[in-house]
């Protein structure tokens, strides 16, 4: 962000020259690491937009110089491990809709990166409630709709907010796609249209390996998932289709990230023996088509069971248009989760599922100075985000 | 509706399904924290019902009949039974497309009794809906006042005794871009008023001549279903229910109604922190919601929670709804926690999910408070209800046991699991062309 200043102050943009400094000293009643045990009355030292130390106040000392922010709970900025926020505008509106091409079911060559909309109020509606890490980009719907990538919810454009620039493709199967679609009108239809893109993208591999091979966008986009560079991110909601993913990652040996997965407690032991992460709904998703049999538990069963699990934001139609895995994991917290076990869902374990533990979702020394300071539990209604700081800026300092 | 049903408390008897000796014996609930919401709370309370109605609310030395049945609530919290300005549950529906204006459209002809989405919403606490039509519609019918008893035909549900005389409900109406169409629809937010008025005028005339006639069956006009309605929101027997999202619409709305005289609840009002002073000056209760974010449609693009908040500052009536299913009765105590997140006072948060919709509905008298005399609907929860952390253990509707979640086939009413809610407890999700 340090390159944003010349230009904010050019633009008389109010990034005060506070929340520029560089080092920063955040004490709570509670720090929760996530990584280790809850600190009593700690601190946490942040410089260069790292974090620097982090421990008991006892241990800690705070050097001359930083600015001191005071907090009664301290968490790492929330992970939101799976949203479409930047491309599915505030508005609702065609113009600003972007996270679902309804041309051709299967483009997995869709960049996230061409059709986000840092300013969309819905990043900043995150960024003040304490999400600072979006995995975020093509949304649910399509066999293949496109790429998603990984932001921190701050900047001008997405160049600043950018983390990852393409994570994982993503891939839906379920009634969606034929309601979506002419083609594939089916759900089995879906699957035989994906294992036949599957065989093309290998027989592509081949020859562009033998050499002489034109490039194709799509068939690249679906060899770097054969490939193992990077996740098939595969929103499926009702049993079927989850069988169904896990099917397909198994014949065509790509890596499989389980997503939406409303009726995952279902089927536990072919999850846990595919060993594959599942970023589950939000938490108060809408009980009805897919759906239907979603339960606030699931989180719960699914822990239980040995599959880790991370919350979402996911996708809404309509109103509200995001979600927040504040909220979502609160409802979570208190249906068998608990405060600890629901903080873990968006902070550590969802970097995890999206590939970026090194970089967020605890605080330790060395990773990015992503902190959220609240007034009480950070679950319970009535307590507040207070401040929000993402790699050592303070981003937002009003309760809410 | 206040005052018009002689047969109220016949009904009461009548409308439940528990075995009348069951109620005869007097219950007794003993050691809760109780939350009258009329008055303040009361630590280790003593709450007494029978024969569906409250008959004591008070501290640990409250007299108790002999042969009551005692239940230790000790550590648990009872407050009223919720109530719900604006709900979508029990599958029913409204005008159709073939005028904007349906006044003598009733929902309670299409409501199921058995519709798993009013479960759902006693598992939420939620004792008392007004369920409603559409807002794609100027005016898309007659709403219904519901009790979520357990019964399975529609006349078990309302407060009304005779769904043909009495007035049973309110009356749905709507502005802005929702109820906007090609013809007969109007085109524009002008042009949407101009119906209105039109329709309005047309009922005072109607009203005079049947006022004229002096019951005498001679002079009277031939029956009209839909001025007949509309009639009763001129006498102020029939409150309307406003849909209406932007500033400029809420004004509207408010001089419609001082034009005509009609009594009215502001529904949704997604831009009520602007005009809060206008709505606190025009004396209109504001029944509203608690989204997680804005957007979702232009002209809720000035949506704010702390609209609640706004109003209640200015000295407005506010009440929290669900519009279930665009947020689900199982939360629906959460809007009281989000309120005061974003600024409401405790008090007024509590009574926004109670009293201040009951008084909208005409109940007051009936429900909204743990008051001697008053319905026996009330929830146990496991503690304060502003709580994230607190469910709702049990509720109870004219002294019946209706939820319990220490039941495990209820218990998956409020947490969700498979085949929970089959058959249509959600209330067809409007999607991106939606008219909520």
């Amino acid at each position: 962000m340090s390159r944003l200043a010349p230009l904010a102050a050019l633009l008389g943009v109010a990034l005060s020259a506070p929340s520029l400094a560089a080092q920063l000293a955040v004490r709570g009643e509670t720090v929760h690491t996530v990584s280790g045990a809850p600190i009593r009355d700690g601190v946490v030292l942040v410089r260069g937009g790292k974090i620097e130390r982090v421990g008991p106040a006892s241990q800690v000392a705070i050097p001359a110089g930083y600015r001191v922010l005071e907090a009664k709970v301290v968490t790492p900025g929330l992970v939101d491990a799976h949203s479409v926020v930047g491309l599915a505008g505030a508005l609702n509106q065609p113009h600003d809709q972007d996270q679902l091409d309804r041309t051709d079911a299967v483009q997995p060559e869709l960049r996230a990166v061409d059709a986000y909309n840092a300013n969309d109020e819905l990043v900043e509606w995150l960024r003040v409630h304490g999400v600072t890490t979006v995995h975020t980009g093509h949304g649910p719907g399509a066999l293949a709709s496109g790429q998603t990538m990984v932001v921190k919810t701050r900047g001008d454009d997405v160049g600043e907010a950018l983390v990852d620039s393409a994570t994982m493709v993503a891939f839906t199967l379920g009634r969606s796609v034929a309601s979506n679609y002419r083609t594939p009108g089916s759900r089995a239809r879906g699957v035989s249209m994906l294992r036949t893109e599957f065989l093309k993208a290998r027989e592509y591999e081949r020859k562009v390996k033998a050499g002489g091979q034109a490039r194709d966008l799509k068939l690249e986009a679906l060899v770097e998932v054969l490939n193992g560079r990077r996740p098939a991110l595969f929103t499926v909601q009702q049993a079927p289709e989850i069988l169904a993913a896990l099917r397909l990652a198994k014949e065509f040996g790509f890596r499989l990230v389980l997503d939406g997965a409303a009726e995952s407690y279902l089927v536990v032991d072919e999850i846990r023996a595919a060993g594959v992460p599942v970023i589950l709904h939000p938490t108060m998703v809408r009980t009805g088509g897919e759906t239907e049999n979603a339960t606030l538990e699931t989180a719960k069963l699914l822990r239980d069971a040995g599959i880790p699990v991370a919350l979402q934001s996911g996708f809404e139609g309509y109103v509200p248009k995001t979600r927040v895995v504040l909220f979502e994991a609160a409802i979570a917290a208190a249906n068998g989760m608990g405060m600890e076990g629901a903080l873990r869902t968006v902070t550590l374990d969802a970097a995890r599922a999206i590939g970026m533990e090194r970089r967020v979702g605890s605080l330790e020394a060395g990773k990015d100075a992503d902190l959220v300071l609240f007034d009480g539990d950070p679950f319970e209604y009535t307590s507040h985000v207070c401040a929000v700081v993402i790699e050592g800026q303070v981003v937002s300092e009003v309760c809410r | 509706m206040k005052r018009t049903f002689p047969c109220l408390l016949l009904l009461a008897a009548v409308g439940t399904a528990v075995p009348l000796a069951a109620q005869e014996r007097a219950q007794v609930f003993r050691g809760a924290t109780l939350l009258p919401i009329a008055s303040g709370p009361i630590q280790n309370g003593v709450l007494v019902v029978q024969g569906g109605k409250i008959v004591a609310v008070g501290g640990p030395e409250t007299a108790v009949p002999a042969d009551a049945q005692v239940h230790d609530v000790t550590g648990r919290v009872i407050m009223p039974g919720l109530v719900d300005t604006h709900s979508h549950i029990g599958g029913g529906d409204g005008g159709d497309q073939s005028s904007p204006m349906h006044p003598a459209v009733r929902i309670l002809d299409t409501i199921d009794p058995r519709n798993p989405g009013i479960r759902r919403a006693r598992a939420g606490g939620v004792t008392t809906a007004n369920v409603m039509p559409g807002s794609g519609l100027l005016m898309s019918g007659q709403t219904a006042y519901l009790k979520l008893r357990d019964t399975h035909s529609i006349d078990g549900l309302l407060f009304c005794s005779d769904p043909v005389r009495d007035v049973c409900g309110g009356l749905k109406m709507a502005n802005g871009t929702n109820p906007r169409g090609s013809a007969p629809q109007p085109g524009t937010r002008a042009r949407a008023a101009a119906i209105v008025r039109d329709r309005f005028v047309k009922a005072r005339e109607y009203r005079a001549k049947v006022s004229a006639a002096r019951g005498d069956a001679s002079k009277l006009p031939a029956r009209d279903l839909e001025m007949e309605t509309l009639a009763e929101v001129l006498d102020g027997k029939r409150v309307v229910h406003f849909h209406t999202h932007r500033a400029d619409d809420v004004l509207t709305a408010m001089r419609l109604a001082e034009e005509f005289g009609f009594r009215m609840v502001l529904q949704h009002v997604s831009e009520a922190h602007r005009v809060a002073d206008r709505i606190a000056q025009a004396r209109v209760p504001a029944s509203i919601i608690i989204l997680d974010s804005p957007g979702g449609k232009l002209e809720t693009a000035g949506f704010s929670n702390v609209n609640g908040a706004a109003l209640e500052r200015m000295g407005v009536a506010v009440a929290f709804h669900t519009d279930d299913g665009i947020t689900d009765s199982r939360f629906f105590l959460r809007s009281a926690g989000m309120g005061v997140r974003y600024g409401m006072s405790r008090e007024k948060a509590l009574e926004a999910l109670t009293l201040a919709p009951a008084r909208m509905l005409d109940l007051e008298d009936r429900i909204g408070s743990l008051e001697r005399g008053k319905d026996a609907d009330f929830i146990v929860l496991t503690g304060d209800p502003l709580s994230v952390y607190t469910h709702v253990e049990q509720t109870w509707v004219e002294g019946s046991k209706l939820f319990d979640r220490a039941d495990p086939e209820q218990r998956k009413l409020a947490v969700g699991g498979y085949g929970a809610y089959r058959g249509g407890a959600m209330h067809a999700h409007h999607g991106e062309e939606g008219h909520e």
